[in-house]
């Protein structure tokens, strides 16, 4: 990463893996050296409610232990949210919102409360359908994550990902592949 | 050697029992602490560790069983959050007063009401006054760091009494961090082999635990347990030397950042000390003379120790991740002010309630507090005490 320090949030709704997807950015950026935090915010948990997890990546020792309120980049998981969160809240006008949707970032930024910075758009779903046969937005959208964010190198970031998902699915072998199709077609789709 | 390794706080915890390997962890299950059992099983399922692992029925159970097994002569451990501390509120005070150098893991919660799952101190607070050590941590470095000194300070002769090693529930438990990590070998011979003089299953020779005490003994006993606390303050301080030795990171009980010069210090204990200390630097370089002194141990109390430490602030914030009820301060505030008087010290002190229940505490909330000490010297206005910082709406400066 040739900057300082980074800080991202994460929209998604209860069982969607928004949590999983900030705990695996912190897993792998910090094979790159960095100081990493990830964590999500607890509240009543249940499947469909919306959540938010966190990171912060930095090249030095990270102190605060509070949540992000000013992030360089918004990861919304589920496009529904939209409706019913304030995404772009404290988000730098520097920074970046990736949604995961089928619709073109102009469609989407109209949505957005006025927010002028960039805007991406990953259609996790085609993705992961496409890719794993099932709908698991999560994977996807860490990609689009580290795509957009710069955070660490592409092949970098699908060599260190191949390996944590062997070590996790050392008992499920068969969906290694589709995982890491989904994670390169989304660098694909980013024209990344 | 150690290795650079990155894990959330409850994982930094197991980490550090599996490499102790403890021979008895009775345990329930509660948040934000549950997966330190769970991971401890999992360790003990691979065969990576030898303890004996009970799944008990309540947290009145886990404690109760915790001292049994320390008083048969077993080193022993449990974990535990909230509502599960305040149910084994009873055993506290038997395992210490029974002298069991047991250890516990609290991964701090508030209690009820309103019911809230999230971090405060309320939960550690209400076992203060039990007899047992109480260490904090800022992170899952500190927490695993505390966790390896726990059991030398615990068994030391001339302490016996057991440890709490505490950390803030999902702020630091829940979250991935970077940490440094000691071998298992160094560790393994850092905490020693448990050697008890005196234990129940020693047929050789026979002792009772716990017994019936009339008056003319009570308070002897009670005197020797203040004695063996006081004691404490030495051997922590053997211990976090020697652990610096070995391992490179030193503790002492409180550490001071930026205090030396500082007009302004606030003291603090738990995660929320990162956050100050950033914000301080914040504070630095706008020309405010800030520091923070982060309290590590709160038994036994370095009150002496702190009073030393501000006693050239000009005004001095406590910060009580709990609510006392006494209407001028949480715990901290309290014993801090205690000492302050004791020093012959007349810094002026505002003390403050702050993340309630999980209530975010950000560097804008330490910004407000040296705001209002600052305010509070400007014309050595009078000002309301006791305050809350981080409410939805900011309360008056005079009361």
């Amino acid at each position: 990463m040739d900057f300082e320090s980074i800080e991202i949030r994460w929209h998604g709704r209860g069982g969607q893996g928004a949590k999983t997807a900030a705990l695996l950015l912190a897993d792998v950026c910090f094979k790159t050296g960095a100081y990493v935090q990830g964590f999500p915010e607890y509240g009543p948990e249940r499947m469909g409610a919306p959540i938010t997890a966190f990171n912060r990546i930095s090249k030095k020792e990270i102190r605060v232990h509070s949540n992000i309120y000013t992030p360089d980049l918004v990861v919304v998981v589920d496009e529904t949210l939209l409706e019913a969160v304030d995404v772009t809240s404290g988000l730098k006008e520097d920074g970046s919102i990736i949604i995961n949707t089928p619709s073109s970032p102009e469609e989407i930024r109209p949505k957005l409360g006025g927010y002028k910075g960039k805007v991406y758009t990953v259609d996790a779903r085609r993705i992961s359908e496409e890719a794993l046969g099932k709908y698991f937005p999560n994977s996807p959208m860490l990609a689009a994550a580290v795509a957009v964010s710069r955070v660490m190198d592409k092949h970098e970031f699908i060599r260190e990902m191949k390996a944590s998902y062997e070590h996790k699915f050392a008992k499920k072998p068969e969906v290694i592949e589709g995982n890491m199709k989904a994670l390169s077609m989304t660098f694909e789709a980013l024209g990344a | 050697m150690s290795m650079k390794d990155r894990m959330s706080g409850n994982e930094a915890v197991a980490y550090a029992i599996r490499q102790i390997d403890p021979d008895v962890m009775p345990a329930f299950p509660i948040t934000p602490s549950t997966e330190i059992p769970q991971m401890v099983s999992t360790y003990i399922a691979n065969g990576q560790m030898n303890t004996e692992f009970i799944p008990v029925e309540s947290e009145h159970s886990s404690m109760s069983a915790t001292i049994g097994a320390e008083a048969a002569g077993a080193r022993s451990l449990t974990a535990t959050s909230s509502c599960g501390l305040a149910l084994m509120w009873e055993e506290l005070l038997v395992a210490a007063s029974d002298r069991m150098p047991c250890v516990m893991a609290v991964v701090n919660r508030t209690l009820s009401g309103p019911i809230n799952i999230n971090c405060d101190h309320t939960d550690a607070m209400g076992a203060r006054d039990t007899g047992w050590i109480q260490i904090y941590a800022e992170n899952n470095q500190e927490a695993y760091d505390n966790f390896i000194q726990a059991y030398p300070i615990a068994e030391d002769k001339r302490v016996h009494l057991p440890v709490m090693i505490c950390q803030d529930g999902f702020i630091t438990s829940h979250a991935v961090e970077n940490i440094i990590l000691n071998e298992d070998p160094d560790v393994k011979e850092f905490v020693g082999e448990y050697d008890p003089e005196e234990y129940l299953l020693n047929p050789g020779k026979p002792i009772a635990i716990g017994p019936y005490a009339i008056s003319s003994y009570v308070m002897e006993a009670r005197k020797a347990q203040e004695e063996a606390m006081e004691n404490a303050k030495t051997v922590i301080k053997e211990v976090a030397k020697r652990y610096r030795e070995k391992f490179g990171r030193g503790y002492e009980f409180f550490e001071e950042y930026r205090t030396e010069d500082a007009e302004y210090i606030m003291i603090i204990m738990g995660s929320a000390a990162g956050t100050a200390k950033q914000a301080a630097d914040d504070l630095r370089e706008k020309g405010i003379k800030a520091g923070v002194l982060k309290l590590r141990v709160f038994r036994p109390f370095p009150a002496s120790e702190i009073a030393d430490a501000v006693k050239n602030a000009k005004a001095i914030a406590i910060m009580d991740r709990c609510e006392s009820y006494n209407g001028h301060g949480g715990p901290l505030s309290s014993e801090v002010r205690a000492g302050l008087y004791e020093s012959g010290s007349s810094v002026r002190a505002l003390c403050y309630t702050y993340g309630l229940g999980g209530r975010d505490f950000t560097v804008e909330c330490v910004y407000g507090v040296f705001d209002e000490l600052q305010e509070m010297m400007k014309d050595n206005k009078k000002f309301k005490q006791h305050r809350y910082i981080g409410l939805r709406t900011r309360e008056p400066e005079v009361g």
